[in-house]
């Protein structure tokens, strides 16, 4: 037993000797820096503050994210601090001051009742569109548009619904359903337009891009729900098919939908107690607005080009120094 | 006398012998018994009250669900509980934040941490030279230098640290319901619901709840991480306390010891070492928490790998997968090491004391060395940059294409065979049985495997799972588990016997398992995609990835514990290879054989929700929903508690069918709670 206990005094020896010299001061450069720090704490005073960036997971939000930030940090001198969060649990952190901005909303009503001022708590505003639009649809890789264009037609669906079938869908044409992040209403789509399909859920942005990436390359029959802005489509050019047209309130019901989805203005939504406050990120951020051929090219430098978002939103803000300044006055 | 017992001897050569054939065949006559009757009652009646739910719809009973979390989040500012709790996620977040500025970010106003890496890596290494021994440190050495060289030495410390608050709480928290439930077996039988529930409910289902009562970032990673590693240290170590001899308390009981003299001079230390295979297992647990916790900002390794999913680049994704699965290593080995010295120390043991001293005085003059070095030079405090990382990122990225141009064609046609053979036919007749057909048929096999008790917890889990209103994804569910089990049981007894018959085998294996077990499923989610498309039998894929290791392991280990003599009889007999494999080592192993069909399908069932992001709708679908939409997420509780149930299920059948079988002996059931430590071969 004394070995085990001269064991334990040994090892609390250690601590208290790295204790030691954790609080004995070192020397050399890193104190020169030490000190400049200091000084220059002293000499700034910060307007902005923190800035708190949701990042929701996907590539195009990041883009944006990344753009925000990166001027508001470089520009403004912000602290920015970008946080990973699916849409849902970046709303909840409005309330408590985690989150302010989410850059790239698609629309949710079911949080917009929970969070913003009348129905909900009011902890979130809508601050207006970022420019975006997104396009929701369904989707065939190129060759397939090519080869028989008119597969681009709804009405000819069922004609092609064997060339669609697969492992999973039981006979009948696969549909392949998106990440269930999305608003989706393909099932009912496919039952009220009479269309011999099965929706099987790729269940996740990285299956589906897979999916239509294979499909492109190997000349398989794919059709999806896929959507715009998104990076990918640089890669593989993929063509909408025609559903019977939107119409205002043709999807108020979920079980009755029988048209197409509608375009989708994106929007910031950012925290009211954030909004309220007097930090210069407010105009920043109230001022944002880019095109899809924008995200889509900052997209691409993260996705196909392999650079850290960091790096992506430094050279497109190099770039397009113009475009920052209208979002700064 | 002699003669009418040596009488039933005198068969004839080559005659069956009967006993204990007939036991286990008589539980299959029955069972085929309810097969039979089963297909013949849905040939007639397939497709009638499948109780089918589209992808996107939901019950009232999941709205009702969502209605509590709804009412939680409106009453998020005057619900004490929250503000308890969320007092609780400060000191979280303050200690996380500490520890980081020591180590890992720059100390405003200093430029640099408290510590450098050089310092930290060197303590680290000291650690490991004062707790095991210098192969350990060596280990340490190459880890921690693996983190920085790979480009991911914040992201790698990060994780070190919110894996060592959360191992420290479950100390705090875990020891003392170990104890209770070590001593009292009406706690323990309360526990162990819980505990199961712990374990089997998908971490997506409660992260949205963890949020709203601990915020987001470090103090959710921490929570999150905690329920999930908490079981196993409960566990094992309860097990450890039961399992000190009756006649040891007895016998200090006899002296008029008091029960906390009783606890902590002869329980806890007779139970030390299981105790710290249970720290070992928490210890994994938390690790493999990474990268879930990073969906709501966890700090670590998990972010990164998350990032190169956004992108569906698996190099960027693998060179941080790569790097927990050597961190699992280092702290798995680290541990075992440990226990393994402290009770050498404990018998006396433990090399030259002398000699050690002296190492490890001088250990500790270097150390401080390079802390000091490192709190005064800014290169030897920030790691610096290679481009390592990248390369093997690049690389992995073109052996993925090459695998993926190369199998494509292959992996395709097995999947269509595997799913047209096996997975469609299962799964037309368990999920489009009507559901009242399928309840009494899987009860009635219940109860031809397990007996009445097993019997009795089937039917209360499957009126649970009725009662959830997702029978038919329960079903389909259910059917891609028992598919993937069935495989990783056949990879099971092909690598197992191979492995316990040949140790460079073993040897050469062992390691790959080990990385099986650890890396995150998301690092894989892309080539086992590119490969098989989204499907179910991508989702079985994923599954037996982290399901077989488990099942190999324990079926080698059963297999080598087989008496050596017995097998020499068998040789002396001229038995051939084959029949010493079937007639006498798997017989006598059948203990670990059950043992490790019930981990696979646990295994198999835990990686559902992975599977919902693959293409295999179901239940796992459900659950990611209900993450992904707030509508929904009653939807995706209901599907955690399905899951759940149908893990209760499963363990509880596999667990009776084990119990029926009185040969066995007590050894391999009593290890049923037991998860798998990782490591080298006993």
């Amino acid at each position: 037993m004394s070995t085990v206990r001269s064991r334990g005094a040994r090892l609390g020896a250690v601590a208290a000797v790295a204790t030691l010299v954790l609080s004995a001061c070192g020397g050399g450069s890193i104190d020169d820096q030490t000190e400049a720090n200091e000084d220059a704490a002293a000499g700034a005073g910060g307007e902005c503050g923190d800035l708190n960036m949701a990042v929701n997971p996907w590539v195009g939000y990041e883009a944006s994210a990344y753009v925000v930030g990166t001027v508001a940090q470089e520009q403004l001198g912000c602290k920015v601090n970008y946080k990973d969060l699916k849409e849902d649990v970046a709303w909840q952190g409005f309330g408590t001051g985690e989150v302010d901005v989410v850059i790239e909303d698609w629309g949710h009503p079911d949080l917009e009742k929970k969070f913003f001022e009348g129905e909900g708590d009011g902890t979130a505003m809508d601050f207006g569109p970022q420019g975006n639009v997104g396009i929701i649809g369904w989707f065939v890789p190129p060759w397939l548009a090519e080869e028989n264009p008119d597969v681009l037609e709804w009405e000819n669906l069922n004609k092609y619904a064997q060339e669609f079938a697969t492992s999973e869908s039981g006979g009948k044409g696969q549909f392949l359903g998106a990440d269930p992040s999305y608003v989706q209403f393909d099932e009912a789509i496919v039952s009220n337009l009479d269309l011999d399909f099965k929706v099987v859920f790729s269940g996740s942005e990285a299956a589906s891009i897979e999916a239509f990436r294979k499909a492109e390359e190997n000349k398989e029959w794919v059709i999806g729900y896929w959507y715009e802005p998104q990076y990918f489509n640089a890669e593989v050019a993929m063509q909408r098919v025609a559903l019977p047209p939107y119409e205002e309130g043709c999807q108020d019901d979920p079980q009755t939908v029988a048209c197409d989805y509608p375009e989708t203005e994106l929007k910031k939504i950012v925290g009211t107690e954030w909004a309220e406050s007097d930090s210069t990120a407010v105009g920043l951020v109230q001022n944002f607005t880019w095109t899809n051929e924008d995200q889509n090219l900052v997209a691409g430098y993260i996705a196909a080009d392999g650079m850290s978002p960091e790096e992506a939103a430094a050279k497109w803000i190099e770039d397009n120094q113009d475009k920052v300044d209208g979002w700064l006055s | 006398m002699t003669a009418v017992a040596a009488a039933p001897r005198s068969v004839e050569p080559g005659a069956e012998p009967p006993a204990p054939e007939r036991k286990t065949l008589s539980r299959w006559i029955p069972a085929l018994g309810v097969m039979v009757a089963w297909i013949v009652i849905w040939f007639f009646t397939k497709g009638q009250d499948t109780l089918t739910l589209p992808g996107v719809a939901r019950t009232d009973l999941h709205d009702r669900l969502t209605e509590f979390q709804n009412e939680l989040l409106a009453g998020r500012s005057t619900n004490p509980v929250m503000q308890f709790t969320n007092s609780i996620a400060d000191a979280l977040r303050s200690a996380f934040e500490w520890l980081q500025r020591m180590v890992v970010l720059p100390n405003f106003p200093r430029p640099v941490p408290e510590v450098g890496w050089l310092g930290v890596t060197v303590l680290a290494t000291y650690v490991g030279l004062a707790v095991a021994n210098w192969r350990i440190a060596l280990l340490v050495l190459g880890s921690f230098l693996s983190f920085g060289v790979f480009g991911y030495w914040q992201e790698s410390l990060d994780l070190l640290i919110v894996t060592g608050i959360a191992v420290a709480l479950v100390i705090i928290i875990g020891m003392p319901l170990a104890v209770l439930s070590g001593t009292s077996p009406r706690f323990n039988r309360v526990i162990t619901v819980v505990l199961d529930l712990m374990q089997t409910m998908p971490t997506f289902v409660y992260l949205l709840p963890i949020v709203l009562f601990f915020g987001i970032g470090a103090s959710a990673a921490v929570v999150s991480t905690l329920i999930y590693a908490l079981p196993p240290l409960i566990r094992v170590a309860a097990f450890g306390i039961r399992e000190v001899p009756d006649t040891t308390i007895e016998a200090t009981d006899s002296s008029g010891q008091t029960y906390w003299q009783r606890l902590l001079k002869v329980q806890i230390p007779m139970a030390r070492k299981t105790i710290i295979v249970g720290l070992n297992q928490t210890t994994l647990a938390a690790l493999s928490m990474a990268t879930l916790a990073a969906f709501v900002n966890g700090p670590g390794l998990g972010k990164p790998v998350l990032a190169g999913l956004r992108i569906n680049d698996v190099g960027t994704a693998f060179v941080p997968g790569a790097l927990i699965v050597v961190m699992a290593v280092m702290l798995d080995r680290t541990t075992t090491a440990a226990s393994e010295r402290s009770e050498k120390v404990a018998r006396g043991g433990g090399g030259n004391l002398r000699v050690r001293r002296i190492l490890l005085a001088a250990g500790a003059v270097g150390t401080v060395v390079a802390i000091y070095l490192s709190r005064t030079y800014v290169s030897l405090a920030e790691f610096p940059t290679y481009t390592l990382g990248d390369k093997l990122a690049d690389g992995v990225n073109r052996f993925m294409d090459w695998v993926t141009d190369t199998f494509g064609g292959v992996t395709g046609g097995f999947k269509d065979v595997i799913t047209v053979g096996l997975l469609n036919p299962m799964q037309s007749l368990l999920a489009q049985s009507p559901w009242w057909l399928a309840f009494v048929a899987i009860a009635a096999l219940a109860f031809v495997f397990g007996g009445v008790r097993a019997l009795v917890s089937t039917l209360v889990c499957l009126a649970g799972i009725r009662y959830f209103d997702l029978w038919h994804d329960a079903m389909v569910t259910l059917n891609m588990t028992l598919v993937a089990t069935v495989l990783v049981m056949i990879l099971a007894l092909v690598f197992g016997v191979w492995m316990a018959r040949d140790r460079r085998v073993d040897l050469g294996i062992r390691p790959l398992l080990d990385a099986g077990q650890t890396i995150p499923p998301f690092v894989y989610l892309i080539p086992v995609l590119a490969l098989f498309g989204p499907s179910r039998f991508t989702a079985i894929v994923a599954g037996i990835v982290y399901a077989a290791p488990a099942a190999i392991k324990l079926v080698a280990d059963g297999v080598k514990a087989v008496a050596p003599t017995t097998i020499e009889a068998g040789r002396s007999t001229g038995q051939t290879k084959w029949q010493e494999i079937t007639k006498v080592q798997l017989p006598m192993a059948k203990g670990s054989l059950v043992l490790a069909t019930n981990q696979g399908l646990l295994y198999v069932l835990s990686m559902t929700v992975i599977g919902g992001l693959v293409g295999a709708g179901a239940l796992g679908y459900d659950v990611v929903y209900g993450f992904s939409r707030s509508e929904a997420w009653g939807k995706g509780a209901a599907a955690g508690l399905t899951i759940v149930l149908l893990g209760v299920m499963l363990d509880r059948i596999t667990r009776a069918a084990a119990d029926v079988r009185r040969d066995d002996g007590p050894g391999p059931r009593r290890a049923f709670n037991i998860r798998l430590p990782i490591g080298p071969p006993k």
